[in-house]
Formats: C-alpha cells, sequence, structure tokens
C-alpha cells in the first residue's frame, strides 16, 4: 500500500496541538525553518490511563535518545507509536517542558493584549489545557518527548544542550501501532540559550500507511521490541 | 518523634513526611535498588518530575544536595547525605508487563515494583495514573555521549545510605524492588531499613 497523505498542517510558534491517530496512521513533523523544538504527549486514546511511559522506552533499548527504528512504549508493556522516518537522527527524552515559570524568569512576558498570537506562551501549561479538552489533567502529565531538541549527558551525569541539531526540512515521522492520543507544543526547550522567545513553526503531516509487516525495522531493531510488538498485536488488532 | 523500620526484600512502605522531617534509607546488605516516588502530600497530581528535577540540577544523577522537583516546580525533598554518591533518575520502575518485553513474555508471573507501588499508594488514594516517574536509590544506569543507557553493577555497599529532608509535606511510596532479571539488586533482593525523624 501507497502511503497517502490524508492532509497538513502548520503549528503556529508556540502552538500546542492534538490529534488521534488510528493504527495504520503516521504523523509526520518537518521543522520548517530549523532549530524547532516539539515537546509531545502520548496516550492510550481508549484507555488514556495507559501512556507513554519514558522509563520503560529508554531501558527496553538502551537509549537516552529517540530515532530512527526506535519505538515509544507505555507503561503497560505495548507500542504507541514506532519512529518509522528521521532525518534528524536525536530526539530528546531527557530535558523536560517549558514552562510558565521557565518562560517569565528567560524571555518575560508578551501579554496577548499588545502582541497577539505572538504572545509568549509555555508548552507545559498549553499542554495542560489541552489535556483538559480530553478530560485529562496535570495528574497526567509524563515527561515529554522533545522531537528535534538534542540533550547530551557526559561521563558525570552533566547535561548539555547541543543548538543545531535539526535544520530547515528536517522530519521526523511516528506511526502508530494502537489509537493513540498525541499531544504537541511547538515550542522552546527548557535547556535552549538565549532569551529572545521565538518558538519555530512546524508543519504536521497525517499519513495512512501500511501495518507493520514481518520484516518491519522497528519490529526486528531489538529482540525487546519484537516482543513489544508481539504484546501490541495482541492487544490492538 | 523518631520511628524506624525494616522494609523486606521485594515488599514496600508509605508515609506522608512532614515538612521538616528526616528519612534515612540504608542499604543493609549492598546493591539494593529502593524505588521510591514523591508527591505533594496535599495534592497528588503534583508528582515529582524527574525531567524537571535533572534539567534544573543540570545533571541526572541525585546525590547530597539535590533537590527533587515536582512538575509544578515544588521542592518536595532535599538530598541532605549520602555516602553512596550516585542514585538513578531514569530507570523508572520495574512492571510484570514491562518485564515481558525486556526479558521474555513468560516472565509475566514475576513480582516487580509497581505492583508493590499499586499496593501500598492505594492505601493513600493512588491509583495507576498516579504512577509517575519514581527514583531509585543505590541504583546505577549511566548514560552514554552516545545517547547509550546501561544497567551497570551497582555502587553501593552494605551499610550505605541516603538522607532525604522534606521541605513540604510529602507523600513518599517506596518499592523495595524484586527484580531477579538483572544486576540492579546484585540478582539478590535484600532488605534496606528506613529511619524517620524530626
Amino acid at each position: 500500500m501507497q502511503d497517502q497523505i490524508l492532509w497538513e498542517e502548520e503549528l503556529h510558534g508556540g502552538q500546542t496541538w492534538s490529534q488521534v491517530l488510528e493504527r495504520g496512521m503516521s504523523l509526520r513533523f518537518t521543522d520548517l525553518e530549523g532549530g524547532a523544538n516539539v515537546s509531545c504527549l502520548f496516550y492510550n486514546a481508549l484507555e488514556p490511563t495507559e501512556r507513554y511511559n519514558m522509563p520503560d522506552t529508554l531501558k527496553a533499548q538502551h537509549i537516552a535518545r529517540l530515532t530512527k527504528g526506535f519505538v515509544l512504549y507505555s507503561d503497560m508493556g505495548r507500542i504507541l507509536c514506532s519512529i518509522t522516518d528521521d532525518t534528524v537522527g536525536w530526539h530528546d527524552p531527557l530535558g523536560g517542558t517549558l514552562s510558565a515559570q521557565h518562560v517569565k524568569a528567560k524571555y518575560g512576558e508578551k501579554p496577548y493584549q499588545q502582541h497577539r498570537n505572538d504572545w509568549t506562551q509555555a508548552a507545559r501549561e498549553g499542554l495542560i489545557l489541552e489535556l483538559a479538552k480530553y478530560s485529562l489533567s496535570v495528574r497526567d502529565l509524563t515527561p515529554t518527548l522533545n522531537l528535534f531538541s538534542k540533550v547530551q549527558v557526559n561521563e558525570l551525569g552533566q547535561m548539555q544542550y547541543i543548538p543545531g541539531n535539526s535544520k530547515a526540512g528536517d522530519r521526523v515521522e511516528l506511526r502508530a501501532e494502537m489509537k493513540v492520543l498525541v499531544l504537541a507544543s511547538a515550542n522552546h526547550h527548557p535547556l535552549e540559550p538565549g532569551n529572545v522567545y521565538a518558538p519555530k513553526p512546524v508543519k504536521v503531516a497525517m499519513k495512512r500507511v501500511a501495518a507493520p509487516a514481518a520484516d518491519d525495522p522497528c519490529r526486528l531493531s531489538r529482540p525487546e521490541n519484537g516482543r513489544g510488538f508481539i504484546l501490541t498485536e495482541r492487544y490492538a488488532q | 518523634m523518631s520511628y524506624e523500620t525494616i522494609v523486606l526484600a521485594g515488599d514496600g512502605w508509605a508515609q506522608v513526611l512532614k515538612q521538616g522531617q528526616h528519612l534515612r534509607i540504608i542499604d543493609l546488605e549492598g546493591n539494593q535498588a529502593v524505588d521510591t516516588l514523591f508527591y505533594n502530600a496535599h495534592d497528588h497530581a503534583d508528582h515529582y518530575s524527574a525531567v524537571n528535577t535533572i534539567a534544573t540540577q543540570g545533571n541526572i544523577y541525585l546525590t547530597t544536595g539535590s533537590k527533587l522537583l515536582s512538575h509544578a516546580g515544588n521542592v518536595l525533598v532535599t538530598v541532605v547525605d549520602d555516602t553512596c554518591g550516585r542514585h538513578d533518575t531514569l530507570g523508572g520502575a520495574c512492571s510484570q508487563e514491562s518485564n515481558m518485553v525486556r526479558y521474555d513474555i513468560g516472565k509475566r508471573y514475576m513480582h516487580a515494583c509497581r505492583q508493590t507501588f499499586l499496593k501500598y499508594g492505594m492505601q493513600h488514594g493512588l491509583e495507576k495514573r498516579d504512577l509517575a516517574h519514581n527514583v531509585n536509590f543505590f541504583m546505577n544506569v549511566p548514560v552514554t555521549p552516545e545517547g547509550k543507557l546501561t544497567f551497570e553493577d551497582g555502587i553501593s555497599e552494605p551499610g550505605k545510605y541516603v538522607e532525604l529532608r522534606a521541605e513540604m509535606d510529602t507523600l513518599v511510596v517506596i518499592s523495595n524492588c524484586p527484580q531477579l532479571n538483572n544486576p540492579c539488586n546484585a540478582y539478590n533482593p535484600t532488605p534496606v531499613k528506613l529511619m524517620v525523624w524530626g
């Protein structure tokens, strides 16, 4: 089956957005200008108490970064999304989410009354509002996966934000392995240096894609992921 | 007020620490992972945030001086003493479901931390959706500059301890890890001692 683009839209810098993906759909994010960051949350759309679990994702695959061939695990031993395409090579699961406290301390406040929709917004607070549209709340916040961003850890455990990780035109594609609620905020990474509030826009494309085949690269990338796909397919066929 | 107790291998514990109280966790026999959840005692929705904590201190390991932050940015507890030197923030807690992925689908029967978290958390009104990120005291999970994550042998030894001070009223839920499939407990889970005072 040929991949089929269902629709595309642009996320304004600072915007928070959400979409329910059916199994058999993919979501592609494209960094339009370079230097974007998209902070994402993932839930089982039918049973949202099942959600992206950062430690389970990292330890099942022995990684502290996400890229093509890796998958996002829920807390129930199942795969929410697989990363089927990626031109960036490193997406950050560790750096956290830009909060209103961060914005105020780092960038100051640009109120709506003067700046209209270029006002300062925070990813965390935007995601909390977006969660509320699905009757979820702060209680349900997990660490975000920060697409397009890189945070490196040295042997002492020190974390360093690496600028220039994503270029204009870079893209990453997530395939839903069950019915998944994705929330995304196109906003600064909390560890990004600088004090000018100018979050970058990204394009999202929704695609219809084939189910993962027996030789799917994400399925074969690690024995853990082979078992993860078995458990997911027992649940969501 | 002073109190001490032993948490057996594979068992758990949950209690509210009042602001200013200290909790010392002692690794009696060495290399025992102590998986621990923290919540604002007056608002369980405001749970410990590993990413907020590590990004704010700029380091993925916890040791003396580390402030454990909630996702709203409140300081829940501070690490005030530590004879081990490094504690894990990224490894999370084992579960029956994650053991099936990591080791074998047939491992579902094995006891796991999230069973203990549910059992003791429920006594304080927590549900599964509240089982947020935890700290693993005495566990060693290094990250490399290339972005690899590994579970290494513990760096703890018999008698090593970590001591926390509650900066606000904080619900603490502990699972003394029963994992037998990796070296986080040196393949032999053992008891730990807790001391609370102040």
